[in-house]
């Protein structure tokens, strides 16, 4: 499989802007320094708790944010150096799909209009082949033309969602980063939603960035999956392997935390000890040594690298080698 | 072709209407918006059609001076042995053009600023944040008069002054919704799908806030209104021969017409009153229904 998206020590930081009269704050290292590797047509699930960085890192891959420091390869392409038009024309290569599908449509636009805007953008078609195009995207993600000259505010949440996946595909993306598709929804709607994303990947080799907190809802549509914690990188295995043997000691705490059916395989849980730390002033060293059950002088003082372990699998411990 | 189930398509079985819509249906139901309505259409009525009915506003009948109320003159005649019912009609077209005209300029002006200082925000957004501080701190009243009395007072001045210093409420409103819309995912997904600046000001945040936009022009409109009104009774507005309510009711500055002669002075008194209930009627009306979370029950 050829490699799509490279990230390379991506970083974000926000700084708390200083105005005339303010000093300006600690900046939040909401990202710090992440590398990875995604192929064409599979999906890298992104898992953590809140505030660790997940949006921030798929938004930063997309430009909605600007980086830091570090680069997005997409395609064999910089997308960090680019700009203006050159920039425009990539973005028909990467979407998104949002977590809240009440916010992410415009409650003044028509669902046609939402859907129509990026073929509009893009100069693609002419406007009877544009109709058309709208007519086919709602068809793919279930729905029925009727719902193309109604408000948002006429459909139920699953369903503003299978319009903001349509808008989402309308410009053949390479890549779309799903930023917690389905936490907003119900639980029945979210497996329609979950198997129409899969169904699509399927059928058009679309690679996801799928951020998620929910560990089921990340094993059930990853290939990869990895563990975020303070805007790094802990651990990165292929899901079956993760799911099977959590490296991590963090890993293993989130692992655990899942509700176990089966009580003969009901493992004994490990509990974290107080909050993440603030991003503004993480701990020095490993950003988890604070809560780590099995953290060690050495784990104070120095950072440990994302370094591979096994075959796909690296981590970030230093007790793991 | 009968109906035929589809699972993934059974969906808005609620009749299609737009938010537009709704708020129409809103507003009708409000009765004292539609009673304002009402009489602001009446109003309206009066101002464009009397004129073609009544004698002019200007003639003068040296033999019917001070005259009450009568078949002949329907509210009596001024000092002058004017028609009043016809000098009002006359001067309430005023006052509708003032409010009107006013609120448009600065409506503009405000949407303008504070869009841009909303959507841009930075060192843009502090100094038009500032001028906007700066311009409301100026006391309205005073700078319009020593305004109409450097430029001359007349009916255009009237509206340019009351435009050109009424925006920086106009411009705070709009600057608060455009700084909680930006941020909305909606946006974010335009910026994705690669829209620009310009189309996402004008195609996205813009019909986003026409709501509060009309509430606020609504209440402007009452406010240039009075005003006016206020000005021309100073002599700072609207000058004699040309009739206004405000220098209509200056008349009774005279303790003659005070006591004795209430039909010159009182209805345009009244009418002003009318007026601008109304169209502020209108404005809570249009307020609830644009956003009904802010409904008030009477």
């Amino acid at each position: 499989m050829t490699v799509l998206l490279e990230v390379r020590e991506l970083s974000k930081h926000f700084t708390a802007r200083g105005g005339l009269f303010r000093r300006a704050g600690a900046p939040v290292k909401a990202v710090d320094g992440v590398s990875f590797t995604l192929a064409r047509g599979e999906t890298l699930g992104l898992v953590g708790e809140s505030g660790c960085g997940k949006s921030t890192l798929g938004r930063a891959i997309l430009r909605l944010h600007e980086p830091t420091a570090g680069e997005v390869w997409l395609d064999g392409e910089n997308v960090t150096a680019l700009s203006g038009d050159a920039l425009l024309e990539h973005r028909r290569c990467m979407q998104i799909i949002f977590q809240d599908p009440y916010a992410s449509l415009n409650p003044r636009r028509t669902v046609a209009q939402a859907i129509r805007e990026p073929l509009e953008v893009h100069r693609i078609g002419t406007p009877v082949e544009r109709e058309r195009r709208v007519d086919e995207l709602l068809d793919v993600v279930g729905m029925r033309s009727s719902a193309r000259n109604r408000y948002p505010h006429e459909f139920s949440g699953g369903q503003r969602q299978r319009i903001g996946i349509a808008r989402a595909l309308a410009l053949d993306p390479a890549l779309i980063v799903a930023d917690e598709p389905v936490s907003a929804l119900d639980v029945s709607v979210q497996s329609q939603v979950l198997n129409l994303i899969a169904n699509l990947q399927r059928e058009r080799g679309i690679a996801f960035l799928f951020i998620s907190h929910d560990l089921a809802v990340i094993q059930h549509v990853s290939d990869v999956v990895a563990v975020m914690y303070l805007g790094r990188f802990v651990e990165m295995a292929p899901a079956a392997e993760l799911y099977r043997r959590p490296r991590h000691p963090y890993t293993q705490a989130l692992l655990s935390a899942v509700p176990q059916p089966d009580p003969a395989r009901r493992a004994g849980r490990i509990v974290l000890q107080g909050d993440i730390p603030s991003p503004t002033d993480p701990p020095p060293g490993c950003p988890f040594h604070p809560r780590c059950p099995l953290a060690v002088d050495r784990c104070r003082g120095e950072v440990p690298a994302l370094r591979a372990v096994a075959e796909g699998v690296s981590v970030a411990c230093h007790l793991i080698e | 072709m009968t109906a035929r189930a589809e699972p993934a398509a059974q969906i808005a079985i609620a009749p299609h209407e737009s938010l537009l819509g709704q708020a129409a249906r809103r507003f009708v139901r409000h009765r004292l918006a539609m009673l304002g309505l009402a009489a602001i259409l009446v109003i309206a009525v009066y101002a464009v059609v009397a004129p073609f009915l009544l004698q002019s506003p200007y003639k003068t009948d040296l033999r019917a001076i001070d005259k009450p109320p009568s078949a002949e003159h329907i509210l009596g005649t001024d000092r002058s042995g004017r028609d009043v019912m016809a000098r009002m009609s006359t001067g309430i077209r005023t006052s509708l053009i003032v409010g009107f005209g006013a609120v448009a300029i600065y409506l503009v002006i405000g949407t303008l600023i504070g869009l841009v200082g909303g959507f841009f925000g930075g060192a843009l957004d502090q100094v038009l944040g500032r001028l906007t501080d700066t311009v409301l701190a100026i006391p309205t009243l005073l700078l319009i008069i020593v305004f109409v009395s450097v430029i001359g007072p007349s009916l255009i001045s009237v509206i340019a002054v009351i435009g050109l210093l009424g925006w920086p409420q106009a411009a705070r409103i709009v600057r608060g919704q455009i700084l909680a819309l930006r941020e909305a995912e909606f946006i974010s997904a335009a910026r994705v799908v690669g829209l620009g600046n310009r189309r996402i000001l004008g195609a996205h945040l813009l019909p986003n806030i026409i709501g509060p936009l009309t509430v606020v022009a609504t209440f402007g409109v009452a406010n240039a209104i009075l005003l006016e009104a206020g000005l021309s009774f100073l002599g700072l507005g609207v000058q004699a021969p040309e009739p206004s309510l405000g220098n209509m009711i200056l008349e009774a500055r005279d303790g003659v017409v005070l006591k004795s002669l209430p039909w010159i002075w009182l209805p345009p008194g009244i009418l002003i009153s009318v007026t601008v209930l109304a169209v502020n009627f209108v404005g809570d009306g249009l307020r609830d229904a644009l956003d009904p979370r802010s409904t008030r029950r009477l």
